[in-house]
């Protein structure tokens, strides 16, 4: 076994026993990006240099016998939407191609304090807008089990990684699946918090009422685990919750005897892939034979949420991308007489096609005459998504839902038609429109040798449910003896 | 299909949102917005007669903390990033003659 393929925890047990040196793992992490990320393309910005010089401060505190964490020295990736103070953060737009982050984001604070070692920055949907990465205005990324499909998105290249490992967990975000969709698709564990659990400082904006950072992983146990760096009330985000912290690995419970799931009937319908649906209900039957029940529910109203998910994001975005103006920060144009052309040309060059469409629609659905109709209906059917879920929550500890409705898609299929990309992220939308916790948890292989994911929902701030019944579903099954082929095609 | 949105209001948005649009773009994001209008029109299916708008996400009320002053650490790095920068100030062109 190479270090390389270890889990986080795995790998903090050798370094606790002293077999092993942050030094050794991270040169393991490095030797893996040079041999693999030529053909998968998951990082935009490799930090070697640094990396290596922090593992070796480790390795000397270590020796020093000062007091680290008990994670300190091992690596992580990071979505490139996410501030590292001197470092390129560039949301994959040619916008913010050059601009390095002046300050750091409060998750970057709170995994410096345990001394995390960081590979590198993450390619993406430009700004975290798609769902397959190829949205990227630097490069498509190539999924690691058919590198002829596409990662997902918008954390395409977090999970790539994560599934390629050419890192042993990284940090994605998820606006209406982000985290989740690519995890399924890459046959990884993503966890979306409910959505003021974790600081959104230093996240680059997207839409701001949906928008949360989480872990992406090879198991639950390092989700729980990163959950517990991560998570936390921050004075710098004002919808952060100033809640008592928890020790979400106590979560990690095999045992589901007495727990109700709740299967939403809607989300194994016309729509969804058979073998995504069939995957889903074997998952439940096996939940039935480890003791919980599960019963067939009814979310009418969720049929609704991508149309006042497009609606309420796109609005929000609008807003947010307002910021770039070719003033302060990111692209300029250089053709300009005056300021107007700066703003109207910079904006103009710097944002790719998606980009635009939705700060189009945003500034439509926002704009007089309009507001009511879309913007205002859309935040009342928001209420009737939220209501339902409440509702559904007072039978049910999750609800279990597939996480995407197809494997992973060739690259290229979709990009000529938003309308079926926006699908791609049916079961996942609803979720943040609700602002609730929802993680995929890798189940099994398709026919074609790619993987299906299956979706947990908790009501708001539950995310020990979450963890406890998927980790049962993991130390149940077996995906973890899968491993990516690399094949083209 | 009824239109939705005509060719003269999309660029009437794109002046809006500060963007130029070449004639290809324009009759591609009129022809896209068309159709997401006309998918995001069945929330009107929808009664809403009685029900209030989500405002949050998260049920929380005001968030407060005391209005201070603080000197951000990092202003040359803030700076280093402007496009074009002079005296520690944001250079743009004249816009009063």
């Amino acid at each position: 076994m190479e270090l390389y393929e270890l889990t986080v925890h795995e790998l903090a047990d050798k370094l606790e026993a002293g077999e092993v040196t942050a030094t050794e793992i991270t040169k393991s992490y490095f030797d893996r990006i040079k041999e693999k990320d030529p053909e998968v393309r998951a990082y935009v910005t490799l930090l070697e240099e640094d990396a290596l010089k922090k593992a070796k401060e480790v390795d000397e505190k270590r020796i020093n016998g000062e007091k680290v964490s008990k994670y300190a020295g091992i690596p992580i990736g990071i979505k490139d939407n996410l501030c590292i103070t001197g470092t390129k953060t560039t949301c994959s737009s040619k916008m913010l191609e050059n601009f390095i982050a002046p300050y750091n984001a409060t998750v970057i604070e709170k995994l410096n304090d345990e001394d995390a070692v960081y590979l590198g920055k993450l390619n993406m949907d430009e700004f975290a807008m798609g769902s397959s990465t190829e949205n990227s205005a630097l490069f498509k990324t190539h999924n690691p089990w058919d590198l002829e499909r596409v990662p997902g998105g918008s954390s395409g290249g977090s999970a790539a990684a994560v599934a390629a490992d050419m890192a042993p967990w990284a940090l994605g975000s998820d606006t209406g699946g982000s985290i989740r969709q690519p995890s399924s698709l890459c046959g990884v564990v993503g966890l979306k918090p409910t959505y003021g659990l974790v600081s959104r400082y230093g996240l680059v904006a997207f839409a701001s009422s949906l928008d949360q950072i989480g872990p992406i992983t090879k198991d639950i146990t390092d989700a729980a685990i990163l959950l517990n760096i991560i998570s936390g009330h921050d004075e710098h985000d004002s919808t952060s919750l100033d809640i008592e912290k928890k020790d979400y690995t106590k979560a990690l419970v095999n045992d589901v005897k007495g727990m109700r799931i709740g299967i939403p009937k809607e989300y194994i319908a016309d729509g969804i892939n058979e073998e995504v649906k069939n995957a889903v209900l074997e998952a439940a039957e096996k939940y039935k034979e480890l003791g919980a029940t599960v019963e067939e529910c009814s979310l009418d109203v969720g049929k609704y949420a991508t149309a006042v998910y497009y609606i309420i994001a796109d609005a929000e975005a609008s807003s947010n991308l307002g910021r770039f103006d070719g003033i302060r920060y990111g692209y300029r144009t250089e053709n300009f007489s005056n300021l107007r052309d700066i703003y109207r040309n910079s904006r103009s060059e710097g944002f790719g096609p998606e980009v635009k469409r939705r700060i189009l629609l945003g500034t439509y659905v926002l704009s007089s005459g309009y507001y009511d109709a879309y913007y205002k209906k859309a935040q009342k059917v928001r209420t009737l998504i939220t209501n339902a879920y409440n509702e559904l929550f007072e039978k049910y500890d999750v609800l279990l839902t597939p996480t995407s409705p197809t494997t992973a898609f060739k690259i290229g299929e979709k990009v000529d038609n938003p309308l079926e990309m926006y699908l791609a992220d049916i079961c996942t939308v609803p979720v943040n429109i609700a602002g609730l916790p929802g993680m995929n948890i890798p189940y099994k292989l398709d026919s074609k040798g790619l993987p299906i994911g299956v979706q947990l929902v908790a009501k708001q701030f539950d995310e020990e449910k979450l963890l406890r019944i998927g980790y049962t579903l993991e130390q149940n099954t077996n995906f973890r003896d899968n491993k990516p082929t690399f094949r083209k095609g | 299909m009824a239109e939705k949105v005509s060719k003269e209001e999309v660029m009437h948005i794109a002046k809006l949102a500060c963007l130029n649009l070449s004639e290809d773009e324009l009759s591609r994001y009129t022809k896209d917005m068309q159709e997401m209008l006309e998918f995001a029109d069945t929330i009107n299916n929808l009664d809403t007669e009685n029900v209030n708008e989500t405002l949050g996400s998260i049920s929380k009320s005001n968030a407060f903390r005391k209005d201070e002053v603080v000197d951000f650490p990092n202003k040359d790095l803030l700076l280093k990033n402007a496009p074009s920068q002079e005296d520690g100030m944001f250079h743009i062109p004249k816009v009063i003659n």
